[in-house]
This record gives C-alpha cells, structure tokens and sequence, in this order.
C-alpha cells in the first residue's frame, strides 16, 4: 500500500443560509481514488474550484472524506486518535508564507513543530540545523523572518515541516506568490527533497513547468480525476488540457505550434533541450 | 492620463538603524495611453513605487505629476486624485463584502457622491468590460468562482472610470485560462478606452505578449526601461537582479548556440515558432 491511498474518496461543503440550516450541498470531490508510492514526486493540476486544494486538506486530515477513505501511511484519516501521527507523516505548506510563519527568528520558527512533539531540545536543534540546511537556507537562521524574500520565506516554511521528519509533504500552491527567483528556489528545494531525501512529495500549483519532472500527474476537473499519466502524456494532450482551462509549458506548445505547421517533432516535448535537439536532428536529415 | 516621476525617494524605517531606500531618485515619464509592465524581484521597490502614484506614500523627496499636475503641491484635490489613479491590489477580491456583486461595485462611485442613475451606469459598463454578465449581478460576490471575483473587484476600481489603470500581480493565483482572460481582458479595455494601464508581475510570459513597454526596478531603481524585446534581450541583467527571460528567449538563444540562424529577439510562441519555421525552409 502507498504512503497515501484515497478509495472513492468524496466531500461535499454544506451551503447554509443565514440563520444555519442547510439549503444544499456542493460536491468539491467527486470520487476519487488514487494511490502515492513512496517517494514519488506527485503533481495536481485543475482550474480554480477543480478540488484539488480540498482533495489536498486530505492528504493530512484537515478534512475528512463524507464517503470513501483516504490512508496515511496506513492510517486512517477518519480516526481521531490517530491524526497527529498522521500530520507528522503528511506535512502540510500552503499558498502564502506569511500565514504559516510565527516565530520570531528563523530557526525558532523552524523548531515549532518538533518542539510541540515533545522532542528533547538537544534533537530539535539538530532537526532545525538538517532541516535549514536541506533547503538552502542555513546561513539565515538567525533572520527575521519578516526581513526576508519569498522564496526564503516558504522555504522557512517547508523547513518548519521537514523537521517534524514527515515521510510525505503536500504543497498547496507555494509559488503562487513568488517571483521567479523564489520560484526557483523553492521548486529546487522541494526536488532535492525529493530526490536526497526521498520524501513523497505532492505539489499542486498552476504553473506547468514546475512540474516536467515529476513522477506522475493528475489532473482534476469538477472534483474528478479527469487525466493521469507522466509529464510527457498529460502535456502531449494541448487541447483537452485547454479545454480544462490549463496550459502546457511554452516550449511544449511551441513544439506543438511547429507541429501543427508541419514540422515533424515528436508528441509531448517538455524541455528547451528537447526541443533544440530534436530541430537539430530535422535540420541534419534536410542536409 | 500621463504621469511624470521626477527625483523621488522614500525612506523606510526613518530615523532607526534599519533605515534604508525603498526609492532612490526615480525618474520615469509614462505616456498617455501606455500600457506598461514593472517587474522586479520581491522588495525591489516597485509596489512602493506604485502607491506613490495615487498619494497612498508621499515621497521624502521628488515629485509627481499627473497630466502635468503637481500630486503633493498644496490644493491639489486628493480625492480626485483617488479616483483617478486606479489602484488593484494583490487578491483584491478579499475586499468584496456586498451583498451581491451589483451593490459591491457601487460602492466606490456612490462615495463619489454621484446621482444613482450615474453611479447604476458606471457600475453595468464596468461589469461588462471585465466580462461580467448579468445573470451574476445579483449573486453573492462569495459564490462566484477566483477568477470572477477578481474580476468583480477590478470593476470596482473600473467604476471610479480611473485615467490610469493600476494592478499588483492581478493573476496570482490564478489557473492558466483565468490568467489569460483576465489580461485579454485588461489589454481590451486600454486600447478600447485609452486608458494608462500599469501592470506589476511576476510572469515574464505574460509581460512578453501584452504591454508595450517594462520598467525593470531593482533596490529601488529602475534598471531597464524599453519594448519587450529591447528589455530581454539583456538576459544575464534580469538574471542577476532574480528574474528571468521568457521561456522562448531561452529557447532561441539555445538554438543560436546549436548553429540556427534565428533571431534572438524572440519573447513570445508565436514569433519564435515563426522564427524556427523560417530557419528550417
């Protein structure tokens, strides 16, 4: 079984009027079932209001499934006395850095989490050391976190989860508000996670090329999985991916636009590299 | 409506050890009708630059002009001033809270002490230029989707019928379809109005295919000013200041290096798709 497992998982919110009854419901997930491997670099795409955000406050029991199931590392997410144990496994980072961090120095902010898990001191200041470490970030640890940009910001945060030792981090847009440095930043932080480290790693975001490198993608529409496969399926479909108000990455719909010109290049390019390559190629066989 | 930046600096933090230039002698002339792409890493200086502009910061020193007029000098009307410089914050939609998404727009030109049938009227245009239909008007702004309440909220800012146009990263967070309506949108409503539009981003795409000119700000001066082109053909520049070219200068600078004889000057799909197919015939 995988690090996290949804089976027919649906939610539904409840619409109330003013004075709290409820006058009906929408479906933000509409069963669902997916199963993460162990150290997999997982995506999500899907418009705004496709449900990824809440199929994501799954994946660490801040919601629980009106109908199906959903495991955490073998754990059920519907069980009360094991949600801690399931938020240490599924660490959580969300859209805006600014939310999620309290302390008043970066390296205490970072040790918020193992402290409250009752870690003896002389452990959360190895954990904060690795942690700030992993993400580029060790030389700031004695910052202000309000003195810092973006990126470093979200990487405070993801540092903050990475000391709790979770096996599993579900990133909910974290680039959204970062300009590209930042969003380099962190993108490259959460790879090297991924690849050194081997965390499971869930990234939901809106910009394509954050993720050609992942494992497998899933793409939601109206709380369904509407498309799955690698990187390299899922972006040779430019239309249907239009049709799901998403995008393909500019070197993929560039190839694309040669394609439909009549060049021949191969379905589903993801990077400059490939691309310059394979013109390289066409232009040899022309010679 | 035209804007003059003359010399002007701000100060943040004054009189504390921390103190430091948020604007060090800005110097920018933007035309009637431009539509204009600032970009600059995060703390570079251009929202602080931006809030100038509609009075929300005075400068410590320098000067404003809009069309031609004086900001600071004593006697200029600032209410007027709001009005005119139309200000889009980040997530502006955090800032409905009407009933429906009809009274919510009123409510900027209603301060204006407007007649309601005038301020009825500003409200339905408004809501059409930013792709609004009717059978939404009377809804909840809290049920519609991200991307129309944004878009709900730029009408609110469109109402005051503003000369300039300004909005801080209007797409983030936003999927990729919502991104580009709402910029088609935005590009619409200034060649159809004339209005001066400034746009703060963060996506080099996005600036690439729709404003005529960037303004570079870095540690708050501007860095590069000029066309599209002109701007990220200094790819290394961008770089070190923590932004970047269009994907598509990447991909033609890639090619050069492969022994392509394609233009450069590529930023967006279209022209470097063009320039390839050409360098293959």
């Amino acid at each position: 079984m995988g690090i996290i497992r949804a089976l027919d998982v649906v939610y539904e919110y409840l619409k109330r009027d003013d004075d709290g009854n409820v006058t009906g419901s929408i479906r933000a997930v509409d069963g669902v079932s997916l199963d993460v491997a162990p150290g997999d670099f997982i995506a999500i795409l899907g418009h705004n209001g496709s449900g990824k955000s809440t199929l994501a406050k799954h994946m660490n029991a801040i919601l629980t499934p009106t109908e199906g199931c959903v495991w955490v590392d073998g754990k059920d997410t519907r069980s009360e006395e094991e949600v801690w144990d399931i938020r240490r496994s599924a660490g959580m980072v969300f859209q805006n850095p600014d939310n999620q961090i309290i302390g008043q120095v970066v390296e205490e902010d970072v040790g918020f989490g193992p402290e409250n898990m009752g870690v003896p001191t002389k452990e959360i200041w190895e954990r904060v050391e690795e942690s700030l470490k992993a993400v580029g970030i060790y030389e700031l640890r004695k910052a202000s976190p309000n003195k810092l940009s973006g990126g470093q910001k979200q990487r405070v945060s993801i540092a903050g989860v990475l000391a709790m030792h979770p096996k599993c981090i579900v990133l909910d847009e974290p680039t959204a508000m970062l300009d590209p440095n930042g969003r380099k930043e962190v993108i490259r932080a959460v790879r090297a996670l991924n690849d050194v480290e081997g965390i499971t790693i869930i990234l939901i975001t809106h910009y394509m090329e954050e993720i050609v490198h992942a494992d497998k993608v899933f793409v939601m529409d109206h709380g369904e999985i509407a498309m799955q496969g690698t990187p390299r399926e899922i972006f040779s479909q430019v239309e249907k991916l239009k049709e799901l108000r998403l995008d393909v990455p500019q070197v993929t719909l560039l190839a694309y636009e040669l394609q439909q010109r009549g060049v021949a290049l191969p379905d589903g390019i993801l990077t400059i590299e490939e691309l310059v390559e394979e013109i390289g190629r066409l232009k040899e066989c022309q010679s | 409506m035209s804007i003059l930046v003359d010399h002007v600096t701000y100060l943040y933090e004054t009189g504390t050890p921390l103190e430091h230039k948020a604007l060090d002698e800005v110097c920018l002339e933007i035309k009637d009708g431009q539509f204009v792409g600032i970009i600059g890493h995060t703390g570079s200086g251009k929202s602080t630059l931006m809030q100038h502009l509609n009075g929300l910061l005075k400068a410590h020193s320098g000067h404003i002009y809009l069309d031609g007029e004086d900001i600071d000098a004593p006697g200029y009307p600032k209410k007027k001033l709001r009005s005119q410089v139309g200000l889009v914050f980040q997530y502006p939609e955090h800032q409905l809270f009407e009933v429906d998404v009809f009274t919510d727009v009123c409510f900027g030109p209603k301060n204006l002490g407007l007649p309601k049938e005038e301020v009825e009227e500003r409200v339905r245009k408004a809501l059409l230029q930013v792709g609004i239909p009717e059978e939404y008007w009377k809804q909840s702004p809290f049920e519609i989707s991200g991307g129309q309440k944004r878009r709900v909220a730029i009408a609110g800012v469109l109402a005051m019928q503003p000369g300039v146009l300004i909005l801080d990263e209007p797409t983030a967070g936003l999927d990729p379809k919502g991104r580009r309506e709402i910029l088609d949108q935005i590009k619409k409503l200034q060649t159809q109005t004339g209005m001066t539009v400034l746009l703060v981003s963060h996506s080099m795409e996005d600036v690439a295919e729709y404003v005529d000119r960037i303004v570079v700000m870095n540690r708050g001066k501007i860095l590069l000013d000029g066309a599209p082109k002109e701007v990220f053909c200094h790819v290394e520049e961008l770089e070190g200041v923590g932004l970047a070219a269009p994907q598509m200068t990447y991909v033609m600078r890639a090619l050069r290096k492969r022994g392509f004889d394609v233009d450069e000057d590529a930023i967006t799909v279209e022209e470097a798709a063009a320039g390839i197919l050409r360098a293959l015939s």
